[in-house]
This record gives C-alpha cells, sequence and structure tokens, in this order.
C-alpha cells in the first residue's frame, strides 16, 4: 500500500501530514515506512529523527568516450536529445550534467567507442524512525538538475509489507510525477488561498491523468474560502481532514515536533486520514485473499 | 538592468508574496514568474495577457502499430519503462531521448516535437510588464520554460528600459532553480525560522556559491522562532550573505491574498508592511554596489 502525500503548491504541510499520519499508524502498531521522495530539500528527519544505519550512493549512467576509437562523427552529438554530447576536431565531449542516462549514444556509436560509466548524483539513507517508523530518504547533491533517477531510487527502498507514506516534491511537474507514478492513492494537501486552489486544480488534474485516487486535507483553514469548498464539491473530491490556521502548529512545526504529540488535540485529524489509508489496506489484503485463497 | 531572483529553497515560505510586494516598490521594472509548474504571481499582480507563446519543446515518441512488428527492440533499449508489453508508449513516462525511434528497425516510432505549455506578457492596470508562464500538466522541459520566460522578461527589458527585473523563482534546488539564477545579478532568499527553513536555506546557498552568486537573506515569519532566526543570522555571517531583515508573522497575508492584493495594499500600516518596505530599501542601496 503506498499513499503519496503532495501538494503542488509549496509549504502547505505535506510533510507534517506524512510524518504525523506515519506517527500516528506506528503508534496503532501498524507496519509503517516513511519515504521522503522530495529530494531537494528533504525534511522528514527533522519530525522522525531516524537513525540512519545504511547510506547507498545514487548514479545515474554516464557516458564515457574512448578518444582511440572515437572517430568524431558526431553521430553521437546529433541524435543525443538533450545537448549532452559535443564534437570537437578530434575529440567528443560529454557534459554530465544534462545527460539523462538514456544510453542512445551506446547504441548509435558505429565504432562502439562509447560505454557506460557511473556518476553519482546524491544518496538514499535508510534506518529507523521515532515510535518506530521505517525510514528512507533520498538527498541530491547540489548543483545536480536532475531529481528524476534518485526519487526513482528512494522508491525502490520501500518495504513490500509496510503502508508506505511518500512525501513528494511540491510543484506539478515530472518530479511530482514521477513521485505518485505508482501510488495507490494520493493525498493533496492545500491551503484555502487563490494560491493553493490555483495549484490544486493542476495536481488534480495530474495526478488524475495518471489515474490516481485523490482525497484531499485542508491545511491552515481561517473561516470559509467559498472557491475551494465549490472546486471540491463540484468535482467530487473527498476531503479527509481540515485543519485550522494555529500558530501553535507552526511553532511546534519549526522545531521539528510531531504535532499530535505535541498537541494531542490533532490526533482526530489523523485518525480520520489514517481510517481512509487502513480501509484501503484492508480492501488490498480482501483482494489478495480472493486471488490467492 | 539588474536581475534579482528570489528563491528559498523551502516552499511556501514567502517568495511570491515578497515578490509581488517588491514589484510594487520597484516602479521601473519587469516581473517574471518563474515558478512555472505553479505559477501563483499573476493571481496578486491581475495583469492583463499582451501576447501568448506557445511553449514547445521536446519530442514525444509514438508507435505506429500498423508498421510495428513486435520485435521488442524498443522496449529493450528503452530505460523509462515507457513502453507497454502492447507498445503502446506512456507519455508520462517517455522522457523523450529517441532511443526507441533511432533503433527500430521499421521505423514504426514516430518522434514529433509537442506543445509543453505556454507563456505570456502581460500589463496590470498601471501599465507595468510582466512575464508568467503556464507549463501543461505533467508536462517535462519546465527548465526550458523557465530560460524562456526570462528571456522574453529581458527582451522586454531592453525595449522598455527598465532598471529592474524582478524574477519570482521555484522552490528546490533542482532544474528551474538553476535556469532561474544563471547569469542573474542578485539573489533574495526568503526563509523561514524553522528547522526546514533553515536546512533548506544552507542548500540554496550552497547552490548560490556553486553559480558564484551574491545574494541577501529576508526572514519571514521572524517571531515564529527567535533561536532560529539567531541561526539564520549566524549563517549569513558564515556564507558570507548580508541579513536584510525580518518579516513578523503575519495571518493577514493570506486575507490579502484572497483579494488578490499585496500585503502593502491590503495592509499598508500593519508591521509586516513596514518591515517590507524598509527592505526595499536596503535592497535599492545594495543594487548600486552590484
Amino acid at each position: 500500500m503506498k499513499i503519496a502525500i503532495a501538494s503542488g503548491k509549496g509549504g502547505t504541510g505535506k510533510t507534517t501530514v506524512a510524518v504525523n499520519l506515519a506517527w500516528y499508524l506506528a503508534d496503532r502498531s501498524r507496519k509503517v515506512q516513511y519515504i521522503d521522495c522530495d529530494v531537494e530539500e528533504p525534511n522528514g528527519h527533522f519530525f522522525l529523527s531516524p537513525y540512519l544505519n545504511e547510506r547507498v550512493e545514487a548514479s545515474v549512467m554516464l557516458p564515457v568516450v574512448d578518444q582511440q576509437k572515437c572517430t568524431s562523427c558526431g553521430e553521437c552529438a546529433q541524435k543525443c536529445q538533450f545537448n549532452a554530447i559535443a564534437r570537437l576536431p578530434g575529440n567528443t565531449l560529454i557534459f554530465p550534467e544534462l545527460c539523462h542516462g538514456c544510453g542512445l549514444c551506446l547504441h548509435v556509436c558505429p565504432t562502439s567507442a562509447i560505454s557506460e560509466g557511473e556518476r553519482s548524483i546524491g544518496y538514499v539513507e535508510t534506518g529507523m524512525g521515532w515510535g518506530g517508523v521505517q525510514f528512507a530518504h533520498g538527498v541530491l547533491n547540489v548543483g545536480e538538475p536532475m531529481p528524476n533517477p534518485l526519487i526513482r531510487q528512494v522508491k525502490q527502498h520501500g518495504l513490500e509489507d509496510h503502508i508506505r507514506i511518500i512525501d513528494a516534491p511540491p510543484g506539478t511537474s515530472c518530479p511530482f510525477v514521477e513521485t505518485i507514478s505508482d501510488a495507490d492513492l494520493v493525498i493533496l494537501v492545500t491551503e484555502p488561498t487563490p494560491f493553493g486552489l490555483h495549484d490544486l486544480k493542476i495536481s488534480v488534474e495530474v495526478a488524475q491523468a495518471r489515474g490516481k485516487q485523490v482525497c484531499v486535507v485542508v491545511n491552515r483553514e481561517n473561516g470559509p474560502f467559498t472557491p475551494l469548498n465549490e472546486y471540491l464539491a463540484v468535482n467530487g473530491l473527498r476531503v479527509l481532514a481540515r485543519l485550522s490556521e494555529d500558530r501553535r502548529v507552526a511553532e511546534a512545526y519549526s522545531t521539528g515536533e510531531i504535532l499530535v504529540q505535541a498537541l494531542p488535540e490533532y490526533a482526530a485529524h489523523f485518525a480520520a486520514i489514517a481510517d481512509e489509508v487502513l480501509s484501503l489496506t484492508a480492501a488490498e489484503k480482501y483482494r489478495s485473499l480472493e486471488v490467492h485463497p | 538592468m539588474k536581475e534579482i531572483v528570489v528563491i528559498s529553497g523551502k516552499g511556501g515560505t514567502g517568495k511570491t508574496s515578497f515578490t509581488a510586494a517588491m514589484s510594487e516598490l520597484f516602479s521601473d521594472r519587469v516581473v517574471a514568474d518563474c515558478d512555472v509548474d505553479a505559477a501563483n504571481l499573476n493571481l496578486v499582480l491581475n495583469a492583463e495577457i499582451m501576447e501568448s507563446f506557445d511553449f514547445i519543446s521536446g519530442r514525444r515518441a509514438a508507435i505506429d502499430l500498423t508498421k510495428c512488428v513486435a520485435c521488442g527492440r524498443c522496449r529493450e533499449v528503452c530505460r523509462y519503462e515507457a513502453i507497454s508489453t502492447d507498445y503502446v508508449v506512456d507519455g508520462f513516462s517517455c522522457e523523450g531521448c529517441g532511443a526507441c525511434h533511432f533503433l527500430c528497425p521499421t521505423g514504426a516510432v514516430s518522434f514529433d516535437e509537442t506543445l509543453c505549455g505556454h507563456y505570456y506578457t502581460g500589463k496590470n492596470s498601471n501599465g507595468q510588464d510582466s512575464v508568467f508562464a503556464e507549463l501543461l500538466p505533467g508536462a517535462e522541459n519546465s527548465g526550458k520554460l523557465v530560460t524562456a520566460v526570462r528571456k522574453k522578461a529581458k527582451e522586454i527589458n531592453e525595449s522598455a528600459g527598465h532598471a529592474i527585473m524582478l524574477t519570482d523563482g521555484p522552490p528546490g534546488i533542482g532544474c528551474t532553480v538553476i535556469a532561474s539564477l544563471t547569469g542573474a545579478n542578485f539573489i533574495v532568499f526568503v526563509t523561514e525560522p524553522t528547522v526546514s527553513g533553515v536546512h533548506d536555506l544552507k542548500r540554496v546557498m550552497e547552490l548560490a556559491h556553486f553559480f558564484k552568486l551574491n545574494g541577501a537573506v529576508v526572514i519571514n515569519k521572524a517571531d515564529l522562532n527567535p533561536a532560529f532566526c539567531e541561526d539564520i543570522g549566524k549563517l549569513c555571517n558564515e556564507r558570507g550573505f548580508e541579513l536584510f531583515g525580518s518579516i513578523p508573522y503575519e495571518p493577514q497575508i493570506s486575507q490579502a491574498q484572497r483579494q488578490a492584493k499585496t500585503i502593502l495594499a491590503y495592509a499598508p500600516e500593519c508591521s509586516a508592511s513596514a518591515a517590507i518596505r524598509e527592505i526595499h530599501q536596503k535592497l535599492v542601496k545594495r543594487l548600486e554596489t552590484v
């Protein structure tokens, strides 16, 4: 069972919802893993304080040119869609940051002068977090433009028999699409402002185009915001919880506290979100029983 | 012309609200919204669209099943698992590398350029210029769209002779952020005094060093946690970035946003507005030396 927590707009409370949901489920004796796919700016570790006992370098394929064999014919540079190869007289140059690691150059080189090397783009760390939550996150190297290969590698550290809570990066383009690609449910955290609503609409559109089931959590509610409520109603989007604007929440967040511990009255909200997750888990188990009686 | 880019690392620290307020204080400027996959600045600027441009970028594979002999070569060479067992390309997974197109033995894979979004030039009710964009939902090449937005904004600047270009950047440190920063004159980091805010600020500061860019820091929601404000002050000293000032936690900012106004227009007397005006003065002074 994979639950992606995403938002479109940054800073709406993705990480707050993700870590508290994970903590709440673990506290109710569920096997839970928190997976931080916001590899550009991972923050979940501040809340779950994991003991990280494994670190794996994340690398992508990088072409290596054997200049002895290379005839500077330019075939690879011409075919590369990412401008990652330049042909110079008597030399072929690779620009690692532009390379998407697709491997096309290996195939098109007529003299087999290109082989496959590796380049590190960051690392994945795993361990055991606060309250028994299993933990995994990826950290992208600064200056590295492409987070997607690392997001894929972080997700590979998912534990099959655990409920996996996946913290997505902000935005609605490729890193978001990559993160939610194999999720069973996408929970979009929004805030009742024009910015929040604008980005929610795009996120819903992308997630539904990917065939995802979508639910919403409204954060920092401060009186009714009619355009949001109308949008949710018209599109039949279910709201799992509504958290109100509360300076105490922001203060607890600032120091990396688990909200349901710092302010126990918030537990009811996470109970409601957890119910949704557990009913999906139960349905999944039931289906697997039908297949393997 | 001097280009100021506003970034934060962490999302939701107040980049866009800050940029919108600054755009009101700089009279002779063009504004560019480079957070192309969550473009919100125009919800406050309310610019009317003057010109619209298609953003065509990157190519996508599609398989003609009448020519396909199901040899499996494309599935073998595709590293993005974008081709199904019945030879249909998943447009979301396709990276646009062209391996399937170039290596298909029967020429069954087409590889055409795709429309990834639009970008616009606009003018607000005061006749001030802005450039903003919309990436199509789930489309790729957002870094290139950022580059297109900045290029257009610079063109406007050159023809109108504005002194300042104000760029609202995206969160994170990835391709869109890098595309927003390269060749800019000055960075304003908008951060917040939280454990995540400080951590993410360090990473964007490293990115700024990487590209050898100068900048200064603004702490938003400053009274949330004074201890972290001190840490941010120290960090600024260590890393050689000036601390421009602090904006207090102000719930009226979201009220202002709901009325499509900047905080300066909505509540000019509040302490956040006063702080923003002060930061603007410092920025003007600092830009003289850039």
